[in-house]
Parts: structure tokens; C-alpha cells; sequence
């Protein structure tokens, strides 16, 4: 019986938070993204060189051959940094895909490209959660035709993975191929790159499984993201709340630190109270996802829809905390909160979340 | 991580299913029971039972009436497992083996060891616990019970309140002020109390749910020898709070919280509003599985405090939490089981319709109890700030 992280995984933690405290500072952040969301300047390339891109691919393609723990953890960490760069996607949902459904041929071409940070790759994977009018992407004569919005970690990416027809097919699709359209959302969030895309009869460079055979794939690339997503809300919202404790020990009011004032001091509490329990589910998911498969989409499901509820309560409380000046611009603390914010809604919000948990469990239809 | 037990303790738990698969047929039904009542000999027997095999009572010496295992925190918890699973009893509890026994291994006497631990993990001695007082709650080392020496004994005048199973104990452990010269939290010391001592009258103190689940006792000059103080005179107060952080966790068991969701789950599957179940309204179902992910998150905790301990790891932060968290989502999975039941949840004592022996309502009240008893809600967040995060204590007003 050992539910705790191993040493290597608490290392990994503190050398990543080291590394983004040293290098990539959310000074050096807000100016990385100020021209462009998901801009990361030279910071996935170094991150990619400490390992982080190839944590979840097999050692044989080049990778660490790591699990969705390890992946977790770093996700974290990367929060805790509020850290552009691809991990979401490229790292973990694009990874997952390829072992799940991916030819051999196709793992040894694209995997160790993936591990080394060389290829990016961003999943339009929106649309298997809700879908906005028209929005979907289908495949005629071969071609894909449709739009997806918010496609994840797009800044830079030199493939897309585009599920099909509601998710049976996974298509890889070229950045700049003819008849796509790539348009930038900016989001509220900054340190990520979102874009919209439209789909003209587009040629698919490959398929990732059987055309229209890949609900299986896409399934565990969805479970995934929801995991990860999770680890992210978790990481910014601890050190949202490491931030407020360290502000409420050095701002004064009335004479005394406002730290020493009930009134504060239960807001911490409180913080501390929704994110400890949580974080411990976010661990059993990510265990879950690896070694538990009958568990794993209902645990994905409600790690994402507690963090999505707890994230949110804890960045707002930090802001309250900081008061006034937590509000400003030049403080930073805001992206942590819009962060958090993006967290929730991407992959599904709690209510999404909550109506497909009943449904895994079968108390409703 | 590795959530399997290993084969030395899967061999274990093969024991002790077999143990239950001779006996669980005449075993009492489920939980941990004070063995006073009618109910007290039939507790008592399976108790013996349970000792003899080392099912209770298991790490307690051989001398002072247990099995004398060594502490092993993985046994501890396939035990309560598969005993839980059986639905049969895990045996005497309450205050007297959970939180006097453990307190008399580390501070008691010899003598005090061979006169009571026995007696008490055995059932025959039943104890109850006497801490707050009106004045003295969250404050509790304020307490004003005094003991005043005639001879080789002490007079004990005061009152002591929320004292659970008063009515039915031989004994109890209480906090009283036997040195009034001393600073508040030195003139305190941890005294055993025959319950029959002439000068000591219990009056139940019924609470809102309607049921006396607790007592208030009075003494008047009751009679106690100087020979019942636990440790030295004055060391009472740090020998209370050896017990008392376990028992802010047992009041957040993720076993019962666990319990509570699965009767809540089959509730909104059964009952019927215009034709339809809770569990087909999205504002019930959204809630019920919002209350089902924290639920979920305070299991993998348990374990995850429960490898902190095994490992001799401080779980920091994480450690504080347990209370708080635990009997607030408690109180609303009891709010949304009055909720999911509309106008009929509502109904109370013996009425007619009435569900579930109205455990709904009566829970989400003594939930509400646990909320505060123990160390209120406001007091966990002192010590999760104070303690978890390094914030300073509130300073003390000036005095006027």
C-alpha cells in the first residue's frame, strides 16, 4: 500500500518549479505572450530538453515511457508556473492517441518527433463535449468539411489531431494545408494558444486507427485531457494560494499583519481545505487512468469537475485575499485566475462532467 | 504507488474471512457499540471473540487483557474492511477504548494500566468523557471543574457538558482544575472519575434532533483519591490532546461518508415524484454527483494520510483538513437526502410515510452537531492556518 508520490515524482515536481522559477518567471511570461496567447518564446524548447514533452512516450520512441501520474505532476508544475507551451496537447492527448490507435510505423515516425518538441501537435477536440451550431468536422469523399473552435494548444502546431463524425475517426491534418483556415481565439487565458479552425476539403495526411474506427482512442485522448486539465487547475491553484499567504504575511493593516486577522486567515484555511482533498483525487485519477480501466472515465470526469469547482473558489478567494492590488494588472496574480479560469471550461465544465458520471454508473440514461 | 496489500496481508485478511465465515452468523450487526444496555452481554461475548483471534483489542499488550500484536496500520485497516463488509460488529467502542486506552498506554500508571485497560477493551467498564463545560468550549482549557485536596483525596465541584454515554458509564476521564494557582492551561490535570460517586448527577441533554445524545453532569463535592490523576498534576492538558486530533478524524470517517452517498444513491432511485425519480431531475443529479466527487477525493485522501503515516512522513497541511472538509459534505449529503424526498422529507418521528425511520432529517442535524462538536468548523481553520500554513495566532486584545 503506497498512495504517495515516489521520490522521482516529487523531484520532477521541484526541479520543473526551480527550472520556470529561474527562467520563466510569470514576468517573463507576461511579456512572452503579450504579442500572441501561447506564445512561449525559447521556454517548450527548453522544457523539451528536460524531458517533459516525451514523458508519456515509450522509451523505445525516445521518450521516458512515464505514466498519466507522472504527466499529472508535471501538468502541475507547469501550472504553478502559469507556463506557456503545447504540454496539453502535444504532450499528453496527442501521445495518447498514437499509443492507443496509431500504426508502428506511424509511433516510430511521429513519437520521437513528439518526445524531442521537433513536431507540435494541437487536438481539436472541442466538439466531442458540446458543439456550437454547425460546428463538427466530417469526412466527404475522403476530405474533411466542417469547423472546429477552440482547437487546444494551436500556437505553433504543425499538425492538427482532428476527430471526425462526433469522434469515430481521428484525422492528422498539416498546419497550412489547402482549404484550412486556421483563425486565432484569443481567450481570456494568455499562456495558451487557442484557434478556430474551417475545414474546406482538406486532405487528411493520415488516419490515426482504422478510418472511422477510433471511438476507442479518442475515449482515453479525452479521459486524458480531462486528467491533465485537472493537475493544471490543481498547480495554479496552489500557488494562488501560497501567493495570498505570502502576501497576507507582509501587507499591514491596523497595525499588524493582515495574516493575523481571523477573517484571513479562515479564507487560507478554506483554501487549503478544498485543495488538499482534491489534489488526492487528482492523484487516484491519473492512477486510475493507467491501472484501473473500468475507473478511469468516471474518476477523469470527477477529478476535472472538482477542480474545475474548487480551482475557481480558490483563485477568486486568493484574489480577495491580496485585496485591491490583487485586482491590478501589474500584480500577476490574474493569471492564475484566468488560468483556472479556462480550466474549467475546457473538456467540460462540472454540469458536463457531472451528466456523464451519472451516466458511466448507469443511474440515467 | 501501489494500491495492492501484498501477499502477507491478502493471506491475512484470507484468515480473517474465514474467522468471519464460521462466526459472523452470530455476530452483532454492524458499526462499533457501547456495550451497556441489553444489547451489552451479547457485545461483550463477540468481543471476547474478536480479542482471542486478535480482531480487537489487537495491539494492546497481552497483560493488560489484549492480543499483543505489534502495531501494524495495514492490519488495522483490513480489519475494519472485511468486518465493515460482514456488516457484523467491529466490537466495543467509544470513548473508553479509543480515546482512555490509548491515553493510559502512554501516561498511565502500572496499576492504573492492570485495574482498567482490561475491564474497558473487554466492555465491562464503559467510560465517557468529560472536557467541555458551558463556559469552556472552543476556549476548553478554560475549564472551571475544580478539585479541592481533603486528605489523600480530592472534592470535585463543577459541571461538565456534551458528555456522550454519561448515562450508561462507570467511569469517567475528565479535564479538572486541581491546581488554581497555576497559568490557565498548568492547573489542569487529567483525573479518572468513578461514576457512582455519591455528589455526581447526570441529566440527558436533549439536542435539536430531538434524541438525548448527550448529557451534562453535575458534581458537588464528589469524592475522587489523588491517586486518580493520570500523569503528574498539571500535565492534563497536554495529556488530553494526545487523544483528541484522533478523534477529529474519527469524526470524518470516509467509510461512513461512503455509507451515507450509496443510501442516498439508492433513495433517489426508488422514490417516485410525479412518476418520476430524484435521479432523473439534472439539479438533484448535478448535486448528487458533485457531493459523489468529494466524497471520492476524501477516500484517496484517507489513503493518502494513511500512507503518510505508514511511511512516518508528516502529512502537513493535508493532515489538518480531514475534519472540516469530512462533516460538511456529511451535513449536505443529509441536505440533499431531505431534498431529493421534497414535502415528504419533512417528516419526523413515527409519522406516517415517513422514510428511512426519518434518518434524513435526524442525521443533517447531528451533522450539523459534528460540525461543531470537536473542535468547531472556525476552530479547524485556526489550527489549519496556524498549524498548515504558518499564519500567526490572533493577538490577545489589550486589557482594559
Amino acid at each position: 500500500m503506497d498512495f504517495a508520490l515516489s521520490e522521482e515524482q516529487e523531484l520532477l515536481a521541484q526541479s520543473l518549479r526551480r527550472f520556470l522559477e529561474e527562467d520563466c518567471p510569470v514576468t517573463r511570461v507576461r511579456e512572452l505572450v503579450a504579442d500572441e496567447p501561447g506564445s512561449d518564446g525559447g521556454v517548450w524548447k527548453a522544457l523539451c530538453e528536460l524531458g517533459i514533452a516525451g514523458l508519456l512516450v515509450p522509451e523505445e520512441h525516445g521518450g521516458s515511457g512515464l505514466g498519466m501520474l507522472d504527466a499529472a505532476i508535471a501538468a502541475e508544475s507547469l501550472a504553478w508556473g502559469v507556463c506557456p507551451g503545447p504540454f496539453l496537447a502535444s504532450a499528453v492527448m496527442a501521445p495518447i492517441a498514437l499509443a492507443e490507435a496509431g500504426t508502428p510505423e506511424q509511433q516510430k515516425r511521429l513519437l520521437p518527433a513528439l518526445a524531442t518538441g521537433s513536431l507540435r501537435i494541437a487536438v481539436a477536440a472541442t466538439e466531442l463535449v458540446s458543439k456550437r451550431g454547425e460546428a463538427g468536422v466530417e469526412v466527404r469523399d475522403g476530405r474533411l468539411h466542417g469547423t472546429t473552435l477552440l482547437v487546444l494548444d494551436a500556437f505553433g502546431a504543425d499538425l492538427f489531431l482532428v476527430p471526425t463524425d462526433g469522434g469515430a475517426g481521428l484525422a492528422l491534418v498539416e498546419a497550412g494545408a489547402a482549404g484550412l483556415v486556421q483563425t486565432g481565439l484569443p481567450t481570456v487565458d494568455r499562456t495558451r494558444g487557442f484557434a478556430e479552425l474551417v475545414f474546406d476539403g482538406v486532405a487528411v495526411s493520415e488516419w490515426v486507427g482504422a478510418e472511422g474506427g477510433a471511438a476507442a482512442a479518442t475515449r482515453r485522448m479525452l479521459d486524458a485531457g480531462r486528467v491533465v486539465l485537472a493537475a493544471d487547475a490543481l498547480g495554479a491553484s496552489e500557488r494562488a494560494l501560497e501567493l495570498a499567504v505570502a502576501y497576507a504575511l507582509q501587507r499591514k493593516q491596523f497595525d499588524r499583519v493582515i495574516g493575523s486577522f481571523q477573517a484571513v486567515k479562515h479564507l487560507c484555511a478554506e483554501m487549503a481545505a478544498e485543495l488538499e482533498p482534491a489534489r488526492s483525487l487528482v492523484w487516484y485519477a491519473a492512477h486510475a487512468f493507467d491501472h484501473e480501466p473500468d475507473e478511469a472515465s468516471l474518476m477523469a470526469a470527477h477529478a476535472k469537475a472538482l477542480l474545475s469547482e474548487v480551482g475557481p473558489f480558490v483563485v477568486r478567494t486568493a484574489t480577495e485575499v491580496h485585496g485591491g492590488i490583487g485586482f491590478t494588472d501589474e500584480q500577476n496574480l490574474h493569471y492564475w485566475f484566468k488560468r483556472v479560469g479556462v480550466d474549467r471550461q475546457l473538456l467540460g465544465a462540472p454540469e458536463v462532467l457531472h451528466e456523464e458520471a451519472a451516466r458511466l454508473q448507469g443511474l440515467v440514461d | 504507488m501501489d494500491l495492492t496489500y501484498g501477499p502477507r496481508y491478502e493471506s491475512f485478511r484470507d484468515e480473517l474471512r474465514a474467522f468471519l465465515a464460521e462466526h459472523a452468523e452470530r455476530a452483532p450487526r454492524g458499526g462499533v457499540g457501547v456495550s451497556a444496555g441489553a444489547a451489552g452481554e451479547a457485545l461483550r461475548q463477540w468481543q471476547a471473540l474478536l480479542i482471542e483471534h486478535g480482531y480487537a483489542a489487537r495491539t494492546i499488550p497481552k497483560e493488560y487483557g489484549g492480543y499483543g500484536a505489534e502495531p501494524d496500520i495495514l492490519e488495522r485497516v483490513i480489519i475494519d474492511e472485511e468486518l465493515n463488509a460482514a456488516g457484523v460488529s467491529r466490537g466495543v467502542g467509544g470513548q473508553g477504548p479509543e480515546m482512555l486506552v490509548p491515553t493510559l498506554l502512554e501516561h498511565g500508571s502500572e496499576e492504573q494500566k492492570q485495574r482498567h485497560i482490561g475491564p474497558t477493551v473487554r466492555g465491562e467498564e464503559v467510560w465517557c468523557q468529560g472536557y467541555s463545560e458551558p463556559g469552556s468550549g472552543s476556549d476548553l482549557a478554560s475549564v472551571q471543574t475544580r478539585a479541592v485536596e481533603d486528605g489523600s483525596d480530592f472534592l470535585i465541584t463543577g459541571q461538565k457538558i456534551w458528555t456522550s454515554t454519561a448515562d450508561v458509564s462507570d467511569m469517567m476521564f475528565g479535564l479538572i482544575r486541581t491546581e488554581p494557582e497555576a497559568k490557565k492551561h498548568a492547573g489542569l490535570s487529567y483525573v479518572l472519575i468513578p461514576m457512582d460517586t455519591p455528589g455526581i448527577d447526570v441529566r440527558p441533554l436533549v439536542t435539536m434532533t430531538g434524541q438525548a445524545e448527550f448529557n451534562e453532569v453535575f458534581f458537588n463535592d464528589a469524592r475522587v483519591p489523588q491517586a486518580n490523576v493520570v500523569g503528574k498534576r498539571g500535565e492534563g492538558w497536554a495529556i488530553a490532546n494526545t487523544t483528541l486530533r484522533h478523534e477529529r478524524n474519527m469524526l470524518a470517517s470516509s467509510a461512513v461518508l461512503d455509507g451515507t452517498l450509496r443510501s442516498l444513491i439508492t433513495l433517489m432511485g426508488e422514490e417516485r415524484v410525479n412518476g418520476e425519480r430524484p435521479l432523473d431531475s439534472p439539479v438533484l443529479r448535478d448535486r448528487l454527483m458533485s457531493l459523489q466527487s468529494r466524497v471520492t477525493a476524501l477516500k484517496y485522501h484517507q489513503l493518502r494520510m494513511l500512507t503518510a503515516q505508514l511511511q512516518g512522513r508528516p502529512p502537513g497541511v493535508a493532515g489538518l483538513v480531514t475534519k472540516l472538509a469530512g462533516c460538511e459534505v456529511s451535513h449536505q449529503l443529509n441536505g440533499l437526502g431531505i431534498d431529493a424526498l421534497g414535502e415528504l422529507g419533512t417528516l419526523y418521528d413515527d409519522s406516517k410515510h415517513l422514510r428511512a425511520g426519518g434518518r434524513w432529517q435526524s442525521q443533517h442535524m447531528f451533522t450539523l452537531g459534528l460540525i461543531i462538536g470537536g473542535g468547531t468548523a472556525q476552530i479547524q481553520k485556526n489550527i489549519i492556518s496556524e498549524r498548515g500554513l504558518g499564519m500567526p495566532r490572533e493577538p490577545k486584545p489589550a486589557k482594559a
